[in-house]
């Protein structure tokens, strides 16, 4: 697929250079908001924000930032973010807020966000970086959906919190894998898809 | 100016830290009374949700309680109405169901309903990750269980978290907690195979005990002190 070059930033991280299957960041929120699909959806959408947000904000500061005290500098502008993040999530949608609780704040300690500031906004400019955060958001979020899915329907029969698996199944004897919705899982799901992805893609092979 | 020097480095932290703080400060003020106000009627939520009243789309849930409960006050543990001043809704339940029984403010809702009128007490303790809590709704003899409504902070989703679900939570439906000759019994939750014969039960959440075996606690230790007023309820 040939893609304009100045969009990039915004597509390599789908695929190619995903933060979580590729550079396998990232991957303890991975674990723990993938048990349903919504709050991985909310934690996707938050991490996005924060991390598009944090991007321009580095890559505009990028040129004034003391060297020995920029991971500090970068730390202080995404905690900031993440604080507004949810404070706005209880204002106006305080049922989500409830459901992710710990986990807005710990989007401060989610490796890809100091991943990107550090290797791509404290040396490009403010549109690439923006791209860019919004490229390794999805990227990220991509996974996290695909996770969600497979645990909330194999461990709950639920997409979205609605019944799919049809009340005749569980008549005959079909049961909800209760193992689905514990963390390990999660582990061996992403390694499912890291499998997929690498035979897909046989340059990123080791 | 040299960007790597001390002095820089210094004012441009604190350049920072300042205009971080009143971004902060602004947002935290701004977004302030929205948020107090989504907890409020969350909590009415949850208290009228153990009475089995829950709101359609877009009802306003302040109103809503506010047709409901008609009365609320605060009982001591001999079951007498205190401090008319005090608002029940404002009581922190968690503060209180740390200090003897004696000390305990309790608040009591009474709610209208359909099928008559209810006691609604709230309940309070400790799951496996962190506090559960949950209101019983009462009929009005102060000994069968209306309807019951549980939450928690982090229990694990699928297992403990399950108490939140209307499948655990009907179980409770019809329970007496007092005996037959009046003692304070609770409700025991249980494993399935070990029902007792001489208490309410419900059963456990299969793979959630610790936090059933603290849904259980909770109910004895936050119910207790209301026994004498729920006997004069019975006894009226």
């Amino acid at each position: 697929m040939k893609v304009n070059k100045s969009l990039l930033p915004l597509v390599n991280p789908l695929s190619k250079d995903n933060p979580v299957i590729v550079q396998v960041l990232g991957i303890c929120s991975a674990l723990a908001v993938t048990a349903k699909l919504e709050p991985a959806l909310v934690m996707t959408i938050s991490v996005t924000a924060v991390l598009a947000l944090a991007n321009v904000i580095i890559s505009l500061l990028r040129n004034t930032i003391p060297t020995s005290i920029r991971i500090i500098v970068q730390l202080v502008v995404v905690a900031a973010l993440v604080v507004i993040v949810d404070q706005v999530l209880k204002a106006w949608n305080y049922e989500v807020s409830k459901a992710l609780s710990v986990f807005i704040g710990l989007i401060i300690t989610n490796c890809i966000i100091m991943g990107r500031l550090e290797a791509f906004a404290m040396s490009n400019r403010p549109w690439p970086s923006f791209l860019d955060g919004i490229g390794n958001g999805l990227g990220y979020g991509i996974i996290l959906v695909i996770v969600a899915f497979f645990r909330e329907l194999l461990g709950s029969g639920t997409l979205f919190g609605y019944q799919v698996i049809p009340q005749w199944w569980y008549d005959h004897g079909y049961q909800n894998n209760g193992m689905m919705i514990l963390p390990p899982m999660a582990l061996i799901t992403v390694a499912c898809i890291i499998w997929v992805h690498r035979s897909r893609n046989k340059d990123l092979q080791e | 100016m040299n960007r790597q020097s001390n002095t820089y480095t210094i004012i441009y932290s604190t350049v920072l830290v300042l205009v971080v703080g009143v971004v902060l400060s602004v947002v935290y003020q701004a977004l302030r009374p929205k948020q107090l106000e989504n907890i409020a009627d969350d909590t009415k939520k949850q208290i009228l949700a153990s009475a089995r009243i829950v709101p359609t789309e877009g009802q306003s849930i302040s109103e809503l309680f506010a047709s409901h409960i008609k009365e609320s006050y605060i009982v001591n543990d001999k079951g007498e109405k205190i401090d008319p001043s005090q608002n029940a809704f404002d009581v922190n339940v968690a503060l209180e169901s740390k200090k003897p029984a004696a000390e305990r403010l309790l608040p009591v809702y009474e709610c209208t309903t359909d099928s008559g009128l209810k006691y609604i007490l709230p309940v309070y303790g400790a799951g496996l990750w962190g506090p559960i809590w949950g209101y019983i709704a009462f009929d009005d003899n102060g000994d069968t269980i209306y309807g019951a409504y549980f939450a928690h902070q982090g229990e694990t989703p699928g297992l403990g978290a399950e108490i939140e679900k209307p499948a655990f939570q009907t179980q409770f439906d019809g329970k007496n907690i007092f005996s037959s000759t009046g003692n304070f019994q609770s409700v025991a939750v249980v494993k399935v195979g070990k029902e007792p014969a001489d208490q309410a039960w419900v059963h456990a959440v299969s793979g959630g005990t610790i936090t059933s075996q603290g849904v259980q606690k909770m109910l004895f230790d936050s119910l207790e002190p209301y026994s004498a007023f729920l006997l004069s309820l019975k006894n009226k």
